[in-house]
């Protein structure tokens, strides 16, 4: 048995013991256990140092709020910084490293600069590092990034892999405990699609952490069943280990799932994290609330923790912090932490009540109460040694191992404020509350500064039953458990003023009281000039303990009050989301999508060099064995075209076809040149301007019939021309009667350009097609059979050659190119890549994909003779 | 942002593409102030505070242009229609 687990009670199975390590030394813990709460039943109190100061840090909290007890989980590739041991699940061979300390934890050379923390106050970088300026970049921030730092990246690439998915329900529920419950129960039975969901590895909440009575049962054993009712519907969804992270418009919420980070190694085909986009009608929050500290000298030592989860560590996890502890308060719950560890057995050596009038439920407990008094100072560096005691300004000595502080809670409203509400003070409870909120959203419970029990499971169940209601369900018919308000009075408190060791208000960044006064001092006292100028709020934690008391310092000090002073912007999201989910299967080759056109395969064969054109794969170039570098090869495919034949897959071009009785007076008015005077089996070179007359596209239209146009674009703009069409089409001029339909993705199309590039299609076209120069001259268009399959013959060349372009259905793509290969060999045919195809536009004059890049006009590029001065457009203005 | 699609319904707003205000219209080319109006058209936008129509492409759907009405501070979408029911501009 570990050194600080208690003998009986907790959640955690005595029966799964594992194994796990913390700085190299070997541990043992239960399943069920956090490593927070394994390494305080192994003893364990000093996890970290601080941000700046390098101080000591124990374990502050038992939720994702922690700013402390940040650890480097797992090893190598795998290795995660600024992982958060307090909801971090153990595993049997888990091996947890602490983080910016050298050489060890326990001998710091970092901790000199608590000594000289007299200069590295508020602003100090800003003060001290102003110039020479060139030297910011080179030297002083690598430097203070050095110094001042959290984990270690793992630095090599990450082996498992994450995933996006997407869930739509009528309501969502975030926070499964009392109320959370309560609003999936009530939506669930009236017949709601729900999703709850929850950070934690089990449903519950507080009611896991406290020994709450529901209908007669225990918390937990209400909760599982609940849980199992849930379960049962079809229609309800438990998401374990989510939390939701943020909010966007119309019912649309973010959350993160942590799906295999409680065990070693992602099981095969499964995902580390899965990051969902959840599509909600109604949103019931019931995130709870954050228990807050109390600024005092050397409360950041490690041993000193908030009082609710000290009762987390010994209700859930039979894991006690101390043997002797103290408690500091100004409000009931601190007392409630002395009744469970009194009832723990563990010895209370004093509760400290900064009200004269403590409440009068606790004084059954026996316990030594100090009231009207405050705790100025804690004693001890690598854990707390013993506490000072000021009452009636006499300071008295008490010996203790660990100190539970409670400055009341505040209600997690974070969701709340995403789309721009701004929570509001109420003074009944010290706390901020949520203000306006996002369309769609509930707030129950504590989220909603109802603190007690019984207020939460009323509020829960009504906020569910409204949200089921709004989504068209009948109201259910539900009995509200039986359960009682616990007493929760508070008088805030917000720091010690007798303090003259360091108060610490934000753990992560090191900020103390004294920071506060500083920046207020210094002009900074705008609650946002106050975070950038002290970083209070930031990092990892983003001040989920330390916001609300550092504005209430800073009233304090300012002579202000607490709503005027208001709280920073909370953003989204609310715990940090691994880069991986972000990226999901976005990744190296797979980032986005690859097209591959369909001679790719063919092509491969050949040894094609490809480059990435957009999001098409398309040959480079053809490299043969003997050739000594890339302009080589290009030089010859190139020489062989010109001299003879080749043959290029052109199927990435825009194909769109256009038909109806307007189609050519819809692409007189799209193009800046004219096409109602194309005859039929002709086609033209076309020339697409933007509104502002900038060239947006060029390409080839031809008419097959007096109704029916083919238009070919670039491949870069082939996405973005069919929208232009589009609009034009739907948007300026809807009365004409024109249809469009992309038919890229339908037709592979090859360039056979050569002299010898008719002697080629005469022997693939079907004989009772005459190819001849009468039957079609330069710029002919025709429909023709392949083989009795019906095919697309221009001939156009954009090399300056003899040259066509043949389009079959794209399933004959492959066919395709092997029969132009086959019927060309004996003229010595070539297949060229991207790279011949642009030297020899070039060569021509012709405009090339690079010069259409928005900045062009068309008289830039030497075509304003082609912009017909007969058109409606705005480019006749412009040139 | 969500927008309610007349043909598929309530879709992410990764499916469409925002173009803008969808109150202007195509000039004459014809009036003798052409340079002036077209030079306005391409240009000039207002940039209001509160409702707004504009126009949002679905690429990603069935490619309608639609006309949303969207209020800029909070992006609350009260009108979705086709665009082209009004005849040419």
């Amino acid at each position: 048995m570990s050194s600080h687990r208690l003998a009986s009670g907790g959640l955690v199975d005595r029966a799964q013991p594992l194994s796990f390590s913390f700085d190299g030394e070997a541990r043992s813990g239960f399943a069920g256990d956090t490593i927070a709460s394994a390494l305080i039943a192994n003893g364990v109190k000093l996890v970290g140092r601080s941000f700046k100061y390098h101080r000591p840090r124990g374990i502050l909290t038992a939720g994702s709020e922690e700013p402390n007890a940040l650890v480097e989980l797992r090893t190598g590739a795998r290795r995660e910084p600024n992982t958060r041991a307090t909801t971090a699940e153990l595993y049997d061979g888990l091996v947890a490293t602490s983080q910016n300390r050298w050489p060890s934890l326990r001998h710091d050379i970092g901790a000199v600069n608590d000594w000289l923390s007299g200069f590295l106050v508020a602003g100090f970088y800003y003060k001290t590092f102003m110039w020479p300026a060139k030297l910011w970049e080179a030297v002083y921030e690598p430097l203070i990034r050095r110094a001042a730092g959290l984990g270690r990246a793992a630095g090599a690439e990450d082996p498992d892999h994450y995933e996006k998915a997407f869930a739509h329900c009528d309501v969502l529920v975030i926070g499964a405990g009392p109320a959370g419950l309560m609003a999936a129960l009530a939506a669930g039975r009236a017949g709601a699609r729900v999703i709850l969901a929850d950070e934690d590895f089990r449903l519950g909440g507080r009611l896991l952490a406290e020994r709450y009575e529901i209908d007669g049962k225990t918390g937990v054993d209400w909760a599982a069943q609940v849980e199992a009712e849930l379960a049962s519907m079809p229609d309800v969804r438990i998401m374990r280990r989510t939390t939701v992270t943020s909010v966007f418009d119309h019912g649309q919420y973010a959350a993160i799932e942590r799906v295999n980070d409680h065990v070693p190694v992602p099981p095969e085909h499964e995902p580390r994290h899965r990051l969902w986009k959840i599509v909600a009608k109604r949103a019931v929050l019931a995130a709870g609330a954050l228990e807050r500290m109390i600024a005092f000298g050397n409360n950041d030592r490690p041993g000193v923790m908030l009082a609710s989860a000290m009762r987390a560590y010994i209700n859930r996890y039979a894991a006690t912090p101390g043997r002797r502890i103290a408690v500091f308060t100004d409000n009931d719950d601190g007392w409630r932490t002395a009744a469970d560890a009194h009832a723990a057995g563990i010895e209370i050596v004093a509760v400290v009540d900064s009200r004269a009038e403590p409440p009068g439920e606790f004084k059954a407990l026996g316990v030594k109460a100090i009231t009207g008094a405050l705790i100025t100072h804690v004693h001890g560096t690598l854990g707390v040694e013993a506490i000072d005691v000021i009452e009636h300004g006499r300071t008295t000595k008490i010996e203790c191992d660990a100190l539970a502080v409670s400055g009341g809670w505040n209600p997690a409203v974070h969701l709340t404020c995403h789309l721009g509400g701004k929570p509001v003070w109420t003074e009944e409870i010290a706390a901020f509350t949520p203000g306006t909120l996002p369309p769609g959203m509930h707030v129950a419970g504590a989220a909603n500064g109802a603190l007690t029990l019984a207020q939460c499971l009323t509020g829960g169940m009504a906020a569910g039953a409204m949200a089921a209601v709004e989504c068209g369900y009948p109201m259910a018919s539900i009995a509200l458990p039986r359960a009682d308000d616990e007493p929760a009075s508070i008088t805030a408190f917000w720091r010690v003023k007798e303090s003259r060791a360091k108060a610490f208000v934000d753990f992560q960044n090191d900020v103390t009281v004294k920071d506060i006064a500083l920046a207020d001092r210094e002009g900074f006292s705008a609650v946002e000039h106050l975070k950038r100028y002290t970083t209070l709020g930031m990092a990892t934690d983003q001040g989920k303990i330390a916001n609300v008391s550092g504005l209430a310092i800073l009233a304090e000090l300012s002579g202000r009050s607490i709503p005027d002073v208001g709280t920073t912007t909370y953003r989204p999201p609310y715990v940090p989301v691994s880069f991986g989910a972000m990226a999901g299967h976005h990744r190296g080759r797979d980032f986005r999508p690859i097209r591959l056109t369909p001679s790719h395969r063919w092509a491969s064969a050949q040894g094609a060099t490809f480059v990435e054109t957009g999001p098409w794969l398309r040959a480079q170039y053809y490299p043969r064995a003997d050739e000594k570098d890339w302009l080589e090869t290009v030089n010859r495919e190139v020489r062989t075209t010109r001299g003879s034949v080749g043959v290029c897959d052109v199927s990435t071009f825009g194909k769109i076809e256009i038909e109806g009785a307007d189609a050519a007076v819809f692409l007189d008015r799209v193009c800046a040149n004219t096409f109602s005077t194309l005859s039929v089996g002709k086609a033209r070179y076309a020339l697409l301007l933007r509104e502002d007359g900038f060239v947006m596209d060029d390409g080839t239209v031809a008419r097959l019939a007096p109704e029916r146009f083919v238009m070919m674009s670039t491949t870069a703009n082939a996405v973005r021309t069919m929208q232009h069409l589009e609009f034009c089409h739907q948007v300026l001029w809807p009365s004409l009667d024109v249809q469009l339909v992309s038919v890229s993705e339908q037709w592979a199309q090859f360039a056979i350009a050569g002299p010898r590039s008719r002697d080629v299609l005469r022997k693939l076209i079907d004989e009772k097609y005459d190819v001849g120069d009468k039957a079609l001259p330069h710029l002919g268009a025709r429909e023709v059979t392949v083989g009795g399959i019906g095919a697309r013959l221009y001939r156009l060349s954009f090399s300056g050659e003899l040259a066509y372009e043949l389009a079959i259905p794209a399933r004959y793509g492959d066919a395709m190119i092997r029969a132009i290969m086959a019927a060309g060999e004996e003229f010595g045919i070539a297949p060229y890549g991207t790279e011949a195809l642009g030297a020899m536009r070039i060569e021509k004059g012709h405009v090339s994909g690079n010069e259409i890049n928005g900045q062009l006009t068309a008289r830039d590029l030497g075509l304003g003779r082609m912009v017909s001065g007969k058109k409606d457009c705005i480019v006749r203005l412009c040139l | 942002m969500r927008i309610p699609c007349p043909f598929c319904g309530s879709r992410g707003n990764d499916e469409f593409t925002y173009l803008g205000d969808a109150s202007v219209r195509r000039p004459d080319p014809a009036a003798p102030d052409a340079m002036r109006a077209f030079h306005d058209y391409v240009y000039l936008r207002e940039n209001p505070s509160g409702l707004h129509q504009e126009l949002w492409f679905h690429g990603s759907g069935c490619r309608s242009w639609l006309i949303v009405t969207r209020n800029t501070r909070t992006h609350e979408v009260s009108e979705v229609k086709l665009v082209g029911r009004g005849g040419e501009a």
